[in-house]
Formats: C-alpha cells, structure tokens, sequence
C-alpha cells in the first residue's frame, strides 16, 4: 500500500532530495484513493466510539493526508526520529482522528488501537500529543500554534543544511488567529522554502461560514502578499494535491502555501456543507452506519469497525 | 544558638549598584557561556537591546534569530526549533511573555520541549516605563504551568551562574532577569543550584524571603531590625518552582514567624509558592510584601518602591507583624 521510495532513499544530510514519483501513475492515484477512503471510516468508527469528536474537518483533509503521508513525505515508521526525515504538523488539531488515521494506514501505528479515541490512557487524545505520539511531531489544539512550530522545525533544519521538508496543515477557521500572519510574515522573511502550509479550505468553521463569522478572502492575495507562492487547488483531486506538493517543493527562497478547496464532512452526504458538523458531536448508531456505508464500506466492515471485531 | 549561627554566617555586603543590570549580566553570561552549549540559539523579538540578549548577537550572530514584534509566533517556534535538536533561549520583556504564556504552555511545556524563556524588565523594577510595562503576575502564571520551572536570581554575580545552569537543566524553565542597576550581594564562592534556597544572613526571630531585586532590600530590612534588637534571618529563595520546601519548614520552625518580599503581586508568585509550603510542613505566622493587587505607575525603581510599599522599611514592618502574630506572643 506504502509507494513512496524504499527507507533506503532517505535523504541524509547533504544529499539531493529524490522525487522518484510519477505522480500521475494510476496505481498511485489508486493507493492514496484507498488510505483516503480508510482514513475516512476511521474517523467516523473512532468519533462513534469516542462519543464526540469533529467529523467535518477530519473528512474534509483526508484526501490531503493521504497524498501527503502516500506519496510526500519522505517518512516512514522506522523513521520518526531520524533527524533528516520530513516533518507534517496537524495545525487544526481537531482534525486529530484523521491524523490517527492515516498513521494508522501507513503503519505508524496500529488502526485497532488508533479507534480508541479520547479515552482516558489512551493515547489518541482528543487533540495530537507528542509525548503520546512521537510521529504527530509536536502537540496542537490550540489554533496557529502549529505553524509557528513548523516555522521553527523549518529555521532550524535550514540552520542544519538538512534537506528535509516541515509541511503543516491549517484549518480556514484557524487562518483567523494573529499567530498564523505573525508566521506568515516570519517565515517570508527567513525565505523558508522548505515550508510548505496546506490550508483545508472548507469555507465553514465552528459556527458557521467563515464569511459569516470573519471572512478570510482574497485570501491567496493576502497570502502572495506576505511574499508566499500560493497555489490554489482542489483538496479532493488527488493530482492536483500531488502536482501543487510536487511544485510547493521546488519554490527557492520562499515559503509555499497551498490553498486546498475542500468540501467540509467530505464523503458523507449527511454532513456535507453543513456547519453543525464541525463538532463537537455524538454520533449515533444509524449516523455511523449510514456514514460508513456511503463510504463504500461492506456490511462486515461496517461491523469490524462498529464493533471492534477481529478482521 | 541564633547570635553563634550569625557568627558563622556573616551577612555579605551590600555593596551598592554595580551598574550592572541583571539584564545585562545576563546577556554577558550567555555570551560567555555560549561555547559550552552548540546547540544554543537565542530568540529576540526586536528588542535584544533591552533583554541582553544584544552580547549574545555580537558575539554569535549566527546562532541569534530575529523574529520581529511577533511574540506568540516567537514562544511557539521555540518549540519546533527544540524539536529538531536545538537548544532555544527565548529572550522579551516579561509582560510579553504574559502575551505569549499560551504559546509556552502548549508548544513547549506541553510538548515536554527543553526551552528556557527569559524574561526582563519584571515588576515596578522597570521604572518610568510605567504599569504597562511592569508585570506583576510572570512569576504566578508561568508557576502554574505543569513542569515549568521558575527562576528569579538576586545579583549580577547568581545571574551569571543562573544563567549556565538553566542552559545545564534538562526542561522547561522561565528566569527574570531585571532592567534597573542591580545591588551586588554575591561574592566569588557563591553557588547556585535549581530548587535550593540559601540562608543568606541568619537569625533566630523571624525568616525574610525574598527573591530578585526584593533580596537586597530583605538584607537591608533584617540590618534595621537588628538596630532593634531583633534578629532577622533572611533566604534567598532564587527558585520560585519547585520551591525548596525543606528549607522554608525549616525556617518556619526555627524562627516561628515568615515573611516573603517579591517585585509581584502578592497573589501566587513566591508569597503564595512559600505559603502552601507552609501550609503543609509547618504552619505559622507570614505576612506578604509585594504590590497589593494593584498595578504599577511611572517612577524610578527606589521611589517605586517606596511607594508601593516594597522597600526595606516595609520589609522591617511586616517582620515585626509577623513576630507579634506568634502563638506565644
């Protein structure tokens, strides 16, 4: 399922960054397909068992995740504290079950346990925690806060001649936070090229649109403006996502952001587009099952997962 | 027992300023020390000039990042450039770093990230700047961050030795340093060790501790209760957390009566550290000084002091209502 290069391509210091993808390869596209599907019925079985959680914005960057964690990042399991490996920072930390999932898909960590969602000892907290989690890289839950510490992994890899990447993913709610444009404008000013920020452009937050509560456009023009390249692109087309990572990683001398357009609760009708599902929220029996099955979920997968039964 | 106790501790000298900020002495400690730390990079958000951190940039300017007036994207940074292996020194004012506590909390404490943050111009010691500038609630905030250790040293000469071990202590840690000319007090044999108070000057009626600048005034105030004829002894408490626990009960038996002096509000910063310590080990008599719930004003440092009530004559005050508060009294 894992196409990325075997471990031994991964960069050491001083070495060129490989790019040995072709990113339009049909059983490419096909695998990242699968781990976006997988990440999506991860995260309604882990918020169904959870009892609550925030489905919207998890369902809206699974697509992201999964080209990321696919085909991007130059890490695997048995490379989370090697320190020339790629870094990925889940800024909007309430799309933690989505994390949780792709991990688990790609074998960072096993997907039984990644269900056990906000429980108590359970590492898979309600929100990312490094001392948990080794590979979710640094802890979030507080909005902006993971830019900036993806800011600071990109100064000091830069500082080190390392080529690896820190790439962080930003909710559009989160775009509202003064943290993320001090960041912003810091991150230009360093001329980070090796900083590439995904923004889960779902145009809703807690409440309600962002339009409605504080709108955020132009934002690629406020973005360009702070001396970014910016890209926009649809955050559900695996291409584009690939392609837009693809160009993010050969900017020089500026930092990369890539608006994603996503649909918020993507996959699932029932929450598509609407606000309420941002969360907090309970999901019932008949929400989950009705959930998976429009992900394209068996009758026997939607029990293995409801039902934690052995596969 | 107590006059045999101030024969063999003999009160150091108050040897007047220095000229000497902790400030200042801080920014030459870490540019002195910096050689034994290559992992050392030091943050600054437009104001090294003040912080000290402005010996550091000369010295190494490579390793000192500029991060703007942008504090909140400076604290969390701090965490990711910990993360990939450095060794970061945040330096701001300490009413910025109340601007940034969120940003300490999570993307440092919370994320167990070995950074220190110092942090100048604390209390009604900055001076004419004003209220605005004054913090009065660094040591009571960053004291209720999990894991947090916090350090308040009272000379140029325990700055200096503060500084290396904070770079030496594996976690977290928040100092204050201080803006205005600093009263030396340590000679070259002191020593400095996190989470120990010392007995700077003995005595047997009633224990002054105190921490940062308030230290030299505790001297100052046990000097004029001793023309009294009362016998003051006073601690350097230069770790606010954890707090020297030990000490404090010991204290608290042997004197019978307490009383804490902090640039601070009275409420939760070295007052309220000595206070629950108290009130576990040994309860007694404490009487606070420290600014009374109220924010700071424009001035010089000793007129402040003056007058909001934290100068050595208050000091000597509040002893003397502490002693007349004991049990058998």
């Amino acid at each position: 399922m894992n196409m990325k290069p075997a471990k031994a391509e991964i960069q050491t210091e001083g070495a060129q960054r490989v790019q040995p993808l072709n990113i339009s390869s049909p059983s490419l596209i096909e695998d990242i397909a699968a781990a976006a599907r997988f990440v999506r019925r991860h995260v309604i079985a882990s918020i169904y068992h959870a009892g609550s959680g925030h489905p919207g914005g998890a369902l809206s960057c699974a697509d992201i995740l999964a080209c990321l964690y696919g085909a991007e990042l130059n890490l695997w399991p048995d490379s989370i504290h090697d320190p020339h490996r790629d870094r990925f920072v889940l800024s909007k930390g309430h799309a933690a079950p989505a994390l949780y999932a792709v991990a688990a898909h790609y074998g960072f960590c096993d997907a039984k346990d990644a269900l056990n969602l906000r429980k108590l000892n359970s590492p898979y907290q309600g929100h990312p925690h490094v001392k948990d989690l080794p590979w979710a890289e640094t802890s979030t839950g507080s909005l902006g806060q993971g830019f900036s510490v993806a800011l600071g992994m990109a100064m000091g890899l830069k500082l080190q001649h390392s080529t690896a990447r820190v790439y962080a993913l930003l909710g559009d709610g989160e775009m509202q936070e003064g943290e993320v444009w001090e960041a912003a404008m810091c991150a230009a000013h360093h001329k980070l090229d090796n900083l590439c920020v995904l923004v889960d452009y779902n145009k809703m937050q807690s409440d309600d649109r962002n339009e409605n509560i504080m709108g955020l456009e132009p934002l690629a023009a406020k973005l360009r403006a702070f001396n970014w390249a910016v890209a926009e692109i649809d955050g559900h087309d695996i291409k584009a996502i690939l392609s837009g990572l693809h160009r993010a990683a050969a900017t020089f001398e500026k930092p990369a952001a890539l608006i994603c357009h996503t649909v918020k609760g993507k996959g699932v009708p029932y929450m598509e587009n609407l606000p309420q599902w941002h969360g907090s929220v309970k999901l019932t029996r008949q929400q989950a099952e009705d959930a998976l099955a429009a992900l394209d979920a068996t009758l026997w997968e939607i029990k293995e997962l409801l039902d934690g039964q052995k596969s | 027992m107590a006059k045999k106790a101030e024969a063999a501790a003999p009160a150091p000298a108050l040897i007047g300023t220095s000229g000497d900020s902790l400030r200042e002495a801080f920014g030459k400690a870490l540019a002195a020390c910096a050689n034994d730390f290559p992992k050392l990079v030091v943050l600054d958000a437009d104001i090294a000039g003040g912080t000290g951190a402005h010996h550091f940039r000369k010295a190494f300017p490579g390793s000192f990042l500029q991060f703007g007036i942008a504090e909140q994207n400076m604290m969390a940074a701090a965490g990711g450039l910990s993360a990939v292996g450095y060794l970061p020194v945040v330096t701001t004012f300490a009413v910025f770093c109340l601007r940034a506590i969120e940003q300490a909390r999570l993307s440092i404490a919370y994320a167990g990230r070995n950074v220190k943050i110092v942090a100048s111009h604390p209390g009604i010691d900055v001076g004419p700047d004003g209220g605005s500038a004054q913090a009065l609630e660094d040591l009571a905030a960053f004291r209720a961050i999990p894991g947090m250790t916090v350090i308040s040293p009272a000379d140029p000469a325990e700055m200096a030795l503060a500084t290396r071990a904070m770079l030496e202590f594996e976690g977290p840690v928040y100092m204050r340093t201080g803006r205005s000319p600093a009263k030396r007090i340590f000679g070259k044999d002191h020593t400095f060790e996190i989470g120990k108070g010392r007995i700077i000057r003995d005595g047997k009626d009633v224990t002054l501790i105190a921490c940062g600048v308030e230290v030299g005034r505790a001297l100052e105030a046990a000097a004029i209760l001793a023309d009294e004829d009362i016998s003051a002894r006073v601690v350097n408490m230069a770790t606010i957390k954890p707090i020297d626990e030990a000490l404090i009960a010991t204290c608290a038996r042997e004197t019978g009566a307490i009383v804490t002096a902090e640039d601070h509000n009275i409420y939760g910063g070295l007052g309220g550290a000595v206070a629950e310590a108290l009130a576990r080990a040994w309860p007694c008599p404490v009487e606070f000084v420290g600014l009374k719930d109220t924010f700071g004003a424009s001035g010089e440092p000793e007129e402040l002091a003056e007058h909001f009530a934290i100068s050595a004559p208050f000091i000597a005050e509040a002893a003397k209502r502490a002693i007349s508060r004991k049990a058998h009294a």
